[in-house]
């Protein structure tokens, strides 16, 4: 939903950023405020899981130039776990599998840091165990996800949906979502874009990373961005999203040369 | 052979043989006398023999062990935490002694009862088994142990017999300067199924050693599953052989831990011994400070469709030691065998070591085997997934340690032992967040 008067939770400008010594972002700006939904698309390799990574603070990207600061703060000066407890999320286009380590452990552990932080109570194990199946229920997950290993042997779709998960557990203000739709089948698909749907608030923001068209509509998006080269070379309306299935996205890039 | 060539302390160490009181039995006598002899007659292992490169026991023969004095007042020794409430079965041994007070002896089906008692009523059984899977001809530290057999645990399964609980073994040192020779033999007969559970604590803080041997036959088509915790006291010694012998379609899952010792060293040697056999053998050793933790394995696929597998996982602290040697062996006939060998290794330290070495020796050519070591550090997108949902670094490091650990430990078929290793492995590895 767009504001005007919305108050600006993320501002990037002119943005690059290099990973193994080679320049992926260069030189992009972006501004999300309460309340909206913005997708970038782009063909692959333009940067945009790049640009999502490099502001949660993946230590394998290197910002060469530009500034981000998320509700005024300057990003690029907090750690990767602080920029998660100012209220940044990631959900991985590849979530990690971590053996050993139960879901539910993981979980409580993540979302009691993130209560800390914030000043609010901490859940006991019993008290979690309530909460999280909630959450589970409205994903359509079997409470069987907990007691497994943190993503280990979930198919793509699982993962995807344990991704969600943490989401509704850590309530980000502003939550980057990278490729949530890939590998996902069209029935996992409407839960996933229905939960996120629920999750959406005038106070709170997302931005949906993807490739595809399909995800946009699930999840009405009110700009819609694309990356190319590195950079925002057009951005638009929800109405964009199909002209780009339509059209591809090869015209968009020459458009952007030609200006 | 003279007896003037003999190491000084390995004929300290048997001058307390005299104590050992004679058997009723004559071949028990023998056995040991037979195994005096050779024991006299061995070198011990020093770091010039291949299979001892990277474990000097050199701190080992400096010190002086005595034969335990009669084991304290089995009351407020702290062996609470060891026993595992599942078990249906259990015998103590205390500094080499059993103590009935704490056992349960069972008869039915499943006999667990002592090593000393099975030589009357089992007479021919622990005969015919009994230093057969682990002979001692050329093994110093097996013939030291067979030298000083006095009593030990039998776990014997009848055919068809099914163990419903777990069989719990525990031989705890509460004495320094003492050393003892644990004795297991278990048979498992055709058709039957157990989980023995082999559990060595050291409950004091002085040197120690002890000298196991474990001897598991498994019968046709019987199921044995093993655990092994050693958590001797940081500044003892623990040397140890556990010989497995598989009849046809039989299987063995073993999960071993070691925390403890300052040098342990694990021989685990499986024969299969018939076709369609499957071993599963995982391991984990926890070990930081100056601690070194051995584990040679042998896998002796010598019959068709045998499979293996293993997963040795080393975590490392300190100026700690780890040695993993993975010998697999494939006989000429033992077709269509499946073996997997994975170590894995974390050094927690930059004074941190290890030294993993898989060896396949393979002379079938219709086979499938894998193999694969990785040392390392943690992983840094691991890192990063704990770090963007808030964790800080070292929660998260102290959690994917734990969890790379916890991995092996969760393989073990008896819950509360899997609960007690998680805590230690938790105490270890410093995630006290998780606590």
């Amino acid at each position: 939903m767009i504001r005007a008067d919305a108050r600006i939770l993320l501002e990037v400008r002119n943005l690059s950023a290099r990973v193994a010594g080679i320049e992926i972002l260069k030189g992009v700006s972006l501004t999300v405020r309460a309340g909206e939904v913005h997708a970038i698309m782009g063909p692959n390799g333009s940067g945009k899981s790049t640009f999502a990574k490099a502001l949660v603070g993946h230590p394998a990207y290197e910002i060469t130039s530009g500034a981000a600061t998320f509700e005024g703060r300057n990003l690029f000066e907090l750690a990767a776990e602080e920029r998660a407890r100012a209220g940044l999320f990631l959900g991985f286009q590849y979530p990690v599998e971590i053996p050993g380590v139960a879901n539910a452990q993981f979980l409580r552990l993540a979302y009691n840091t993130i209560q800390a932080a914030r000043g609010k109570d901490e859940l006991d194990p019993l008290e979690f165990d309530d909460f999280v199946r909630e959450k589970m229920q409205l994903l359509g997950m079997d409470p069987a996800f907990l007691d497994r290993s943190v993503n280990e042997g979930f198919s793509g779709g699982e993962k995807k949906r344990n991704e969600i998960l943490q989401m509704a557990l850590l309530e980000p203000k502003l939550a980057f979502l990278d490729e949530t739709d890939s590998g996902l089948d069209i029935d996992a698909l409407r839960v996933v874009a229905n939960s996120v749907n629920r999750l959406i608030t005038p106070d709170n923001a997302i931005v949906l990373v993807t490739h595809y068209q399909r995800l946009l509509n699930h999840i009405l998006p009110d700009y819609v961005h694309v990356m190319d080269g590195g950079r925002i070379v057009k951005t638009g309306g929800k109405d964009l999203a199909l002209e780009l299935e339509n059209r591809g996205y090869d015209w968009v890039a020459g458009e952007a040369a030609a200006a | 052979m003279t007896t003037a060539t003999v190491h000084p302390w390995l004929a300290s160490l048997l001058a307390g043989h005299a104590s050992v009181p004679a058997r009723p039995h004559d071949w028990v006598n023998r056995l040991r006398s037979d195994a005096l002899e050779r024991a006299h007659a061995l070198t011990l292992p020093t770091i010039r023999q291949e299979d001892w490169r990277f474990t000097d026991l050199s701190p080992l023969y400096q010190l002086a062990f005595r034969a335990a004095a009669p084991a304290a007042a089995p009351a407020g020794l702290g062996l609470e935490p060891v026993i595992a409430p599942e078990a249906g079965a259990r015998l103590v041994f205390i500094d080499g002694q059993f103590v009935p007070a704490l056992s349960i002896l069972a008869s039915d089906g499943v006999v667990a009862t002592t090593l000393g008692a099975a030589f009357d009523a089992h007479g021919d059984l622990v005969r015919s088994q009994l230093a057969q899977l682990a002979p001692f001809a050329d093994d110093a530290f097996r013939a030291i142990n067979t030298a000083y057999l006095a009593d030990g645990a039998l776990v014997f399964v009848a055919r068809d017999a099914v163990a419903r609980s777990p069989v719990q073994l525990i031989f705890a040192t509460t004495q320094a300067d003492v050393a003892t020779h644990p004795r297991c033999l278990v048979v498992a007969e055709q058709g039957s199924e157990v989980t023995v559970v082999e559990d060595y604590v050291g409950l004091q803080d002085g040197a120690s050693c002890v000298n196991a041997v474990t001897e598991i036959a498994v019968g046709p088509n019987a199921h044995v599953r093993h655990v092994r915790r050693q958590r001797e006291s940081s500044a003892s010694f623990h040397i140890a052989t556990c010989a497995v012998r598989l009849e046809r379609d039989a299987s063995y899952r073993a999960v071993a831990v070691a925390v403890g010792a300052r040098i342990s060293r694990y021989n685990l040697n499986v024969v299969q011994a018939g076709e369609g056999t499957s071993c599963q053998l995982d391991g984990l050793a926890l070990i930081r400070d100056r601690q070194l933790a051995d584990t040679h394995s042998f896998i002796d696929h010598a019959h068709p469709h045998g499979t293996s597998r293993q997963l040795h996982k080393c975590v490392v602290g300190g100026h700690a030691h780890a040695v993993f040697n993975g010998r697999i062996m494939v006989r000429p006939g033992a077709q269509r065998t499946d073996s997997a060998q994975a170590s894995r290794n974390l050094l927690l330290s930059r004074r941190a070591h290890v030294d993993t070495k898989p060896q396949l020796e393979i002379f079938a050519d219709d086979v499938k085997c894998a193999h694969g070591a990785t040392v390392g550090q943690l992983e840094a997108e691991e890192l990063f997934y704990l770090q963007s949902r808030g964790l800080g670094e070292r929660v998260a490091r102290g959690l994917l340690t734990y969890g790379f650990a916890a991995e092996i430990v969760d393989r073990i078929p008896v819950p509360s032992i899997v609960e007690s290793l998680r805590r230690t492995v938790l105490h270890e590895t410093q995630g006290e967040a998780l606590a």
